[in-house]
C-alpha cells in the first residue's frame, strides 16, 4: 500500500543511490512471456479437457459402435447374451433415449411455465423487499444436491404425485399417453419428469430473470403511459423482447434433465421397452441406465455402458451449444 | 380536500398504487378466500390438499376479478386473471423448496446422534440402532475428496479466467463458449470419463483421488465464471496504475489486479465447492464407497457424504433409510454454510 506519508519521501532515502534507469519498451518482457503462456495455457485446459472426455470415450466403445452400428442407437435391447444358448449380446440406447426425451419433456413442461411466471413476478409483481430474498431462495434451490431430490421425490412427492397420475387417469384417460397399460403408478416417467421439472427450475427463472431485466424500461413506461394494465405491458413488451432468452434458457434446463442422473435412478422404473405412457411405471434414461448397470456389468457390457456415455455427452453438447447460440442472439438484441 | 392549495401541498402521488382502503379490501377478500376453501370442499366432490388447492385458486381467481371489475371494468379481467396464474405460480416453486426443506431437517434428526460424528459403519449392519455407527467415514471422505478437487481445479480455474480478463487473446470467445459447454457436461459423464482413463486405461484402483479429479471437472466452470465475473469488476484504472510505475504484466495481475478480487475468487471457489459437494453419479463410477474411515486418497475405495445417503438409501430398509435422511441433513447443512458463506463474501463485495 503507498499512502500519501510515502510519496512525500524522496526515493533516495530508501536505499541512498537512484535506482538504474529501466529500458523503456512496450515489447512484452520474458516474464510476461512466461506468464501469458502459462494462463493461455490454463486457459485451454477446457478445451483439453472436452477432447480428453471425447477421445477416451470413443477409444473406449468403438468397438461396440463397429458391431452395433446405428443399432445402438435405435436398438430396443439390453443383454449380455447368453453363452450356453448362444444368444448373442445385445445392447442398444434406443428405449434410453426416448426415454430420456419424454422425462426431460415433461419436466421441461412443468418448468417453464413456473419459471416464467416466477420470472415476471420477481421483475414486475415482487415488492422491492421481496425481491432479494426470492432470487436467493430460487439460486439455493439450485445448490441442492440431486441425491436430496431423489430422495423427497421417492419418500414425500410420489404418494403425492401418484394421486394426481390417477386423476388424469381417470379424466383424461382417452388421450393415448394418459392411458395405463397395468395400474401401477409408482416410479412413472411423469413423477421422474416432476422431480427433474422442479430441479431445473432454477435454471430457467435465473436466465429468464436476467432477460426480462434487460428489457429497457422506456418501452415499459411507454406502454403503462399508453394505457397498458401490467398483464397487456407485458405481453406486448416484455415477452416478445424476452422470448429467445426464455427459449434459450429452456434449452439449458433440457440440457440439464437430460443429464440429470441420481434422482431420476430412485423414482423411475428402467425397463428396456419404449413407452410413451407417461403415467406407467415404465421408463428409461441414459444417465440412470449407467449408473444402475454400472456394478454389474463387465468386458463388452462396459463399453457398452461407455458408448451410451458418449451418446449423452454428444447430444447435451448439442443442447447445450443451441441454449448458448440462442441465449448469445438475445444479448446482442437488447443493446 | 377540494380546497387544497396546490401550490403549497403539492406532494408526489402514485395513483397506480393501492391505497389503504383497496389494502383492506384485498385483505378482508383473501381471508374470506382462506375460511371459505374449507366450506366448498366439504360439500363439493373435491377432495384432498389437491382439492383444496384447487378451490383456492379458483375462488381466489373469482374474488380478484370481481374487486378488479368493481375498480377497473371488464378490461382489466385478463389482468387479474393472469396476476393470479403468476402468484400461484411464485408459490409453486416456493411450496416444494419448503416441503425439501422441511422434511430433509424433519426426517433427519431422528437418526442424528453424537456417534453419527464419531463412528463409522465398519462393523455397525445399516439396519442396527441409531446409537451404533455413524457417518464418520463418510464426512471424513467428503471433506478429502472436496479439498484435492478444490486444489486441483482452483488454479486452473483462475488461469482460465484470467486467460478471459487479462490477456483477451484472440481465443477469447471461443474459450468462453468451451467454459460453457464444460458446465452442461452430465455428472455421470465426467465419472465415466475419469473411470475410463484412470481404471480401465491406467489400470489403477478406485480411489478418493479419482473422485477428485471427477470433482474438479463439474467444478472447473463455476469458478472459471464466477472468477471472471469478479475479475472484470476490477477498474481499469487499477491495471493501468500498475502499469503505469513500471510493473510488467504479471507483476500487475499477481500483486495488484487479484489480490484486489481475493474476496470474490474465494466465492468463486466456496460455490465450485457447493456446486459438487453434493454430486452422487461421478462417485459411484470412482470411489464406489466403503464402510470404513480412511484418510488415504489413493489405491482404496472411499466413501462420501452424498453416496453414503445414496446407498442406505437402496438397501430399502426402514432403519437405513433413516440413516440416508440424517447424511441427507448434514449434506444439506454443510451446502447451506457454504451458500451462505459465499452470500455474505459477495454481498459484502457489492455493498
Amino acid at each position: 500500500m503507498i499512502t500519501s506519508q510515502d510519496s512525500l519521501v524522496p526515493l533516495t532515502t530508501y536505499s541512498g543511490v537512484i535506482p538504474e534507469k529501466r529500458e523503456l519498451t512496450t515489447r512484452p518482457r520474458f516474464s510476461d512471456k512466461v506468464f501469458r503462456a502459462i494462463v493461455t495455457s490454463g486457459g485451454f485446459t477446457s478445451l483439453i479437457i472436452l477432447g480428453l472426455i471425447a477421445l477416451f470415450l470413443t477409444l473406449q466403445s468403438s468397438t461396440v459402435f463397429r458391431q452395433f452400428g446405428l443399432h445402438f442407437i435405435t436398438g430396443f435391447e439390453w443383454s449380455q447374451g447368453d453363452p450356453e444358448s448362444g444368444a448373442p449380446a445385445k445392447f442398444g440406447i434406443g428405449a434410453m433415449l426416448i426415454g430420456t426425451l419424454v422425462v426431460s419433456m415433461i419436466g421441461l413442461m412443468i418448468a417453464l411455465p413456473i419459471s416464467v411466471g416466477t420470472a415476471l413476478f420477481i421483475n414486475y409483481y415482487a415488492p422491492d423487499w421481496l425481491r432479494k430474498p426470492l432470487t436467493i431462495m430460487i439460486d439455493l434451490m439450485a445448490a441442492i444436491p440431486s441425491v436430496i431430490y431423489g430422495l423427497w421425490g421417492f419418500f414425500i412427492l410420489m404418494p403425492h404425485a401418484v394421486y394426481w397420475a390417477k386423476l388424469l387417469h381417470k379424466y383424461l384417460g382417452f388421450i393415448p399417453i394418459f392411458r395405463m397399460p397395468s395400474e401401477i403408478y409408482e416410479r412413472s416417467p411423469f413423477i421422474a419428469g416432476i422431480v427433474v421439472g422442479i430441479m431445473i427450475i432454477p435454471i430457467i427463472t435465473a436466465i429468464t430473470r436476467e432477460v426480462f431485466s434487460q428489457v429497457p424500461l422506456d418501452r415499459v413506461q411507454a406502454a403503462y403511459a399508453l394505457g397498458a394494465t401490467r398483464w397487456t405491458m407485458i405481453r406486448a413488451v416484455v415477452l416478445p423482447f424476452g422470448a429467445s432468452g426464455v427459449a434459450g434458457g429452456a434449452m439449458l434446463g433440457l440440457g440439464r434433465a437430460m443429464g440429470e442422473t441420481v434422482a431420476i435412478y430412485l423414482v423411475l422404473n428402467l425397463y428396456f421397452i419404449p413407452n410413451f405412457n407417461i403415467l406407467f411405471s415404465s421408463g428409461g434414461n441414459v444417465a440412470s441406465l449407467i449408473v444402475s448397470k454400472f456394478g454389474e456389468s463387465e468386458d463388452f457390457e462396459l463399453r457398452a455402458l461407455m458408448a451410451a456415455g458418449l451418446v449423452l455427452f454428444v447430444v447435451t453438447l448439442l443442447v447445450n451449444f443451441l441454449s448458448d447460440l440462442i441465449v448469445k442472439r438475445t444479448a446482442r438484441k437488447g443493446r | 380536500m377540494s380546497t387544497t392549495n396546490y401550490l403549497f401541498d403539492a406532494r408526489p402521488t402514485k395513483p397506480w398504487k393501492i391505497n389503504r382502503q383497496q389494502l383492506a379490501i384485498n385483505s378482508i377478500a383473501f381471508i374470506v378466500v382462506l375460511f371459505l376453501t374449507p366450506a366448498v370442499v366439504a360439500v363439493s366432490p373435491l377432495k384432498g390438499k389437491l382439492g383444496a388447492a384447487v378451490v383456492l385458486f379458483t375462488l381466489a381467481t373469482v374474488m380478484n376479478i370481481v374487486i378488479s371489475l368493481r375498480r377497473q371494468g371488464t378490461k382489466t379481467l385478463t389482468n387479474s386473471f393472469a396476476t393470479s396464474l403468476i402468484y400461484t405460480a411464485t408459490a409453486l416453486v416456493l411450496l416444494p423448496l419448503a416441503s425439501l426443506l422441511f422434511t430433509v431437517i424433519d426426517k433427519g434428526k431422528e437418526s442424528i446422534r453424537w456417534n453419527t460424528f464419531t463412528a463409522d459403519m465398519r462393523i455397525t449392519q445399516p439396519d442396527a440402532p441409531f446409537t451404533e455407527g455413524g457417518a464418520l467415514h463418510a464426512i471424513v471422505g467428503t471433506g478429502i475428496i472436496v479439498l484435492i478437487a478444490t486444489l486441483i481445479c482452483v488454479p486452473i480455474g483462475i488461469l482460465t479466467a484470467l486467460y478471459l480478463t487479462e490477456i483477451k487473446g484472440r481465443f477469447e470467445g471461443f474459450v468462453r463458449f468451451l467454459v460453457q459447454a464444460m458446465s452442461g457436461v452430465p455428472s455421470i459423464v465426467a465419472g465415466l470419463f475419469i473411470y475410463t482413463v484412470l481404471i480401465v486405461s491406467l489400470g489403477l484402483k478406485y480411489s478418493g483421488f479419482a473422485g477428485a479429479l471427477a470433482l474438479s471437472i463439474l467444478m472447473l466452470p463455476t469458478v472459471a465464471r464466477t472468477a471472471e465475473e469478479v475479475l472484470k469488476l476490477i477498474p481499469n484504472d487499477l491495471r493501468e496504475a500498475g502499469v503505469a510505475l513500471g510493473g510488467t504484466q504479471w507483476r500487475t495481475v499477481a500483486m495488484v489486479v487479484v489480490p484486489a478480487a481475493r474476496s470474490g475468487i474465494l466465492t468463486a471457489v466456496i460455490l465450485g465447492i457447493a456446486r459438487v459437494a453434493g454430486e452422487t453419479a461421478p462417485l459411484i463410477l470412482t470411489i464406489l464407497g466403503n464402510t470404513e474411515t480412511r484418510v488415504n486418497p489413493a489405491n482404496v475405495p472411499m466413501a462420501a457424504l452424498p453416496l453414503y445417503t445414496f446407498n442406505l438409501m437402496k438397501t430399502g430398509l426402514n432403519v437405513a433409510i433413516s440413516r440416508a435422511w440424517g447424511g441427507a441433513l448434514i449434506l444439506l447443512i454443510l451446502v447451506l454454510i457454504l451458500f451462505v458463506t459465499a452470500r455474505l463474501l459477495g454481498g459484502r463485495k457489492r455493498g
